[in-house]
């Protein structure tokens, strides 16, 4: 399990993180929802060991943050940042293999072939990074966290994966298939834990919803008790819009997974 | 060999671009060995390959004394320090681009060179002054590590002035570094007002950037700052590959970043600023090598940093014959060869559409 207790994070005395405690299971696919400048990324960075907290404290399995070396940090979890660009022209392979790399593999280069066809990339592997499509760079991003933590659960200890808007610039099909992938991560026993800005997505995949608001937790659980009209309308300022149908002229299409 | 050289890779179909590295690194060691051929039977005087041949397979007897000692004296220390300088030059400037992310980071265009000089000149003439007892102890060494210093005093102001929250904007870079060079240049001014006239002389010999006066002292002077360079290269490849996809993520691959760039900055410091010691300011290499072999090898650091080592060697030495051959007796400047065949390069580099876009600057 991955924990955050009393976490709180200050900036130009304004706190971005408030006392924020936070309980990542394994098996669990944990999402966080929240307006802009809620403390999203922030308690992402703070659970990634990058940054470190003013207050408070992270622990992996019982061990502090701070006590990990970066290199055992990152045969843990691995990390999907939001858009990354390069200004060198690294190969799509070669850019997955990184993660590879860094998780210790056998044979890295392998291990990033397969990653890649599981993001349904496969045949873009000697493609130059910088040439792809912003929704092809994020999946080639997923694939490198997926290529750093191959097994969901090694030698009884579960692997994590952090996701930071995994789905930004992805269409609704590779929405789907990314959280897909993420979910089936954590029903192998692996801990997931991502950022989404669609609340559609987020209560399809979520088994616990955390919700951010001027850096504290405002409400979290099961997405039914969650995502309610009191609280989306305290958090987001619109009232009255769970479970209401958009009007009859308006079509509307909802993400949702292709097996349930 | 340039034009080979210039043409756009070609990846292999499995995007995975090991062997052509390995390939590449080979076939730059033979070229490096050619070009160490050339320029120890290469020169003004009648020595040639086949002397060197005679010399090579042990009937040194039968070369005359005076052709020996060109061999012996001349020729072999000056080859020995073109392969240092310019497999320092390209690997400094192939480890700086790593480390600001920026194909455009050079330690000559932003500034590095500079401080190095600045910290040289400052040798030469406050060495018989107040620097005076610290030149006596470090005695061969005390010009070397007068420029090291200077070369790193300058790249860490770069790096603090140029980098906020571990992103390097290319114009910041560009512009402060003109600056940094600028101010450095002007001390370097301030410097020569009081210098007497050996001391100007020494400085302006200097100050021409040559390998012309090469010894086995300045030699062994630069070797330990080179070697040091040579043996951590392995070792901070793998961290400047992460580096290109942001310090964040780099941390996230279990690269200890701060630790990285530390000693990335003193890297390039000591190879910068030996070479400038023992040979001025020699540009382009820095830049023109490192991204001609980005295009034949891509941009892993596995293989340019070595790469770079061997072609950087090459190529200096190449030129270095050029110089020592097109104005026989008279011998050019190396700093203008490298500039006249470099800053074409780097202008075509920048026109070219494998060359850097202005999608490449963030």
């Amino acid at each position: 399990m991955i924990s955050a207790e009393h976490v709180t994070v200050a900036r130009s005395g304004r706190n971005l993180l408030d006392n924020v405690g936070l309980d990542l299971e394994p098996g669990k696919f944990t999402v966080v929802i929240g307006p802009n400048g809620a403390g999203k990324s922030t308690l992402m960075k703070v659970i990634s060991g990058e940054m470190k907290p003013d207050a408070g404290f992270v622990s992996y399995h019982g061990t502090s943050v701070d006590l990990c070396r970066p290199v055992e940090l990152a045969k843990r979890r691995a990390v999907l940042p939001q858009a990354t660009q390069l200004a060198f022209p690294f190969t799509a392979l070669e850019i997955v293999r990184m993660g590879a790399v860094a998780q210790g593999a056998l044979n890295p280069t392998e291990q990033a072939r397969q990653a890649l066809s599981r993001v349904g990339l496969r045949g873009f592997e000697s493609r130059p990074y910088p040439s792809l499509s912003g929704g092809e760079q994020q999946r080639v991003q997923f694939a490198r966290a997926l290529a750093q933590v191959p097994q969901p659960v090694v030698d009884g200890m579960p692997r994590a994966l952090f996701l930071d808007e995994p789905t930004a610039s992805l269409d609704l099909g590779h929405q789907i298939s990314v959280l897909e992938i993420a979910r089936d991560f954590a029903n192998a026993g692996g801990i997931v834990l991502a950022i989404l800005h669609d609340l559609n997505l987020a209560a399809e995949f979520a088994d616990h919803l955390v919700v951010l608001n001027h850096g504290r937790v405002v409400a979290e659980g099961a997405c039914l008790e969650t995502v309610s009209d009191e609280i989306i309308a305290n958090v987001y300022g619109i009232a009255g819009a769970v479970g209401r149908l958009p009007a009859a002229h308006i079509p509307y299409v909802l993400p949702q997974s292709r097996h349930r | 060999m340039m034009k080979a050289l210039a043409m756009p890779s070609r990846v292999a179909a499995d995007g995975d671009r090991t062997r052509q590295g390995v390939v590449m690194l080979l076939l730059l060691a033979v070229i490096l060995f050619a070009a160490c051929l050339l320029s120890l039977g290469v020169g003004p005087t009648g020595v040639g390959l086949r002397d060197l041949w005679t010399y090579a397979t042990g009937n040194s007897a039968s070369l005359s004394t005076q052709d020996r000692v060109i061999l012996e004296a001349v020729r072999l220390p000056r080859t020995a320090l073109g392969l240092l300088v310019g497999a320092g030059l390209a690997v400094s400037g192939a480890m700086m681009q790593g480390l600001f992310r920026n194909p455009l980071a050079d330690p000559g265009i932003v500034g590095v060179t500079s401080g190095a000089g600045l910290a040289a000149v400052a040798a030469i003439v406050l060495g018989n002054g107040i620097l005076a007892p610290v030149a006596m102890v470090l005695g061969n060494q005390f010009l070397p590590l007068m420029a090291f210093f200077g070369g790193l005093f300058n790249t860490w102001a770069l790096y603090i002035i140029a980098t906020r929250d571990g992103r390097t904007s290319t114009t910041t870079l560009i512009l402060s570094g003109i600056a940094i060079g600028a101010l450095s240049a002007a001390l370097m001014g301030l410097m020569i007002v009081m210098a007497d006239d050996r001391q100007l002389r020494d400085i302006t010999f200097w100050n021409l950037g040559s390998l012309g006066g090469a010894t086995f002292g300045r030699v062994l002077s630069i070797l330990p700052f080179i070697g040091a360079v040579m043996v951590i290269m392995p070792f901070v490849a793998r961290g400047l590959d992460a580096l290109v996809l942001g310090d964040a993520a780099a941390f996230h691959m279990g690269i200890p970043v701060q630790r990285l760039k530390k000693i990335v900055i003193v890297a390039v410091a000591a190879a910068c600023g030996s070479t400038v010691a023992v040979a001025g300011s020699i540009g382009f290499i820095g830049i023109v090598v490192p991204h001609l072999l980005r295009l034949v090898m891509g941009p892993s650091h596995r293989f340019l940093l070595p790469g770079s080592a061997l072609a950087g060697g090459a190529l200096l030495l190449i030129a270095d014959s050029v110089a020592r051959t097109v104005a026989a007796p008279a011998e050019l400047p190396i700093g203008v060869i490298t500039a006249l065949f470099g800053a074409p390069v780097f202008l075509f580099l920048l026109l070219g559409k494998n060359g850097i876009t202005m999608r490449d600057m963030p």
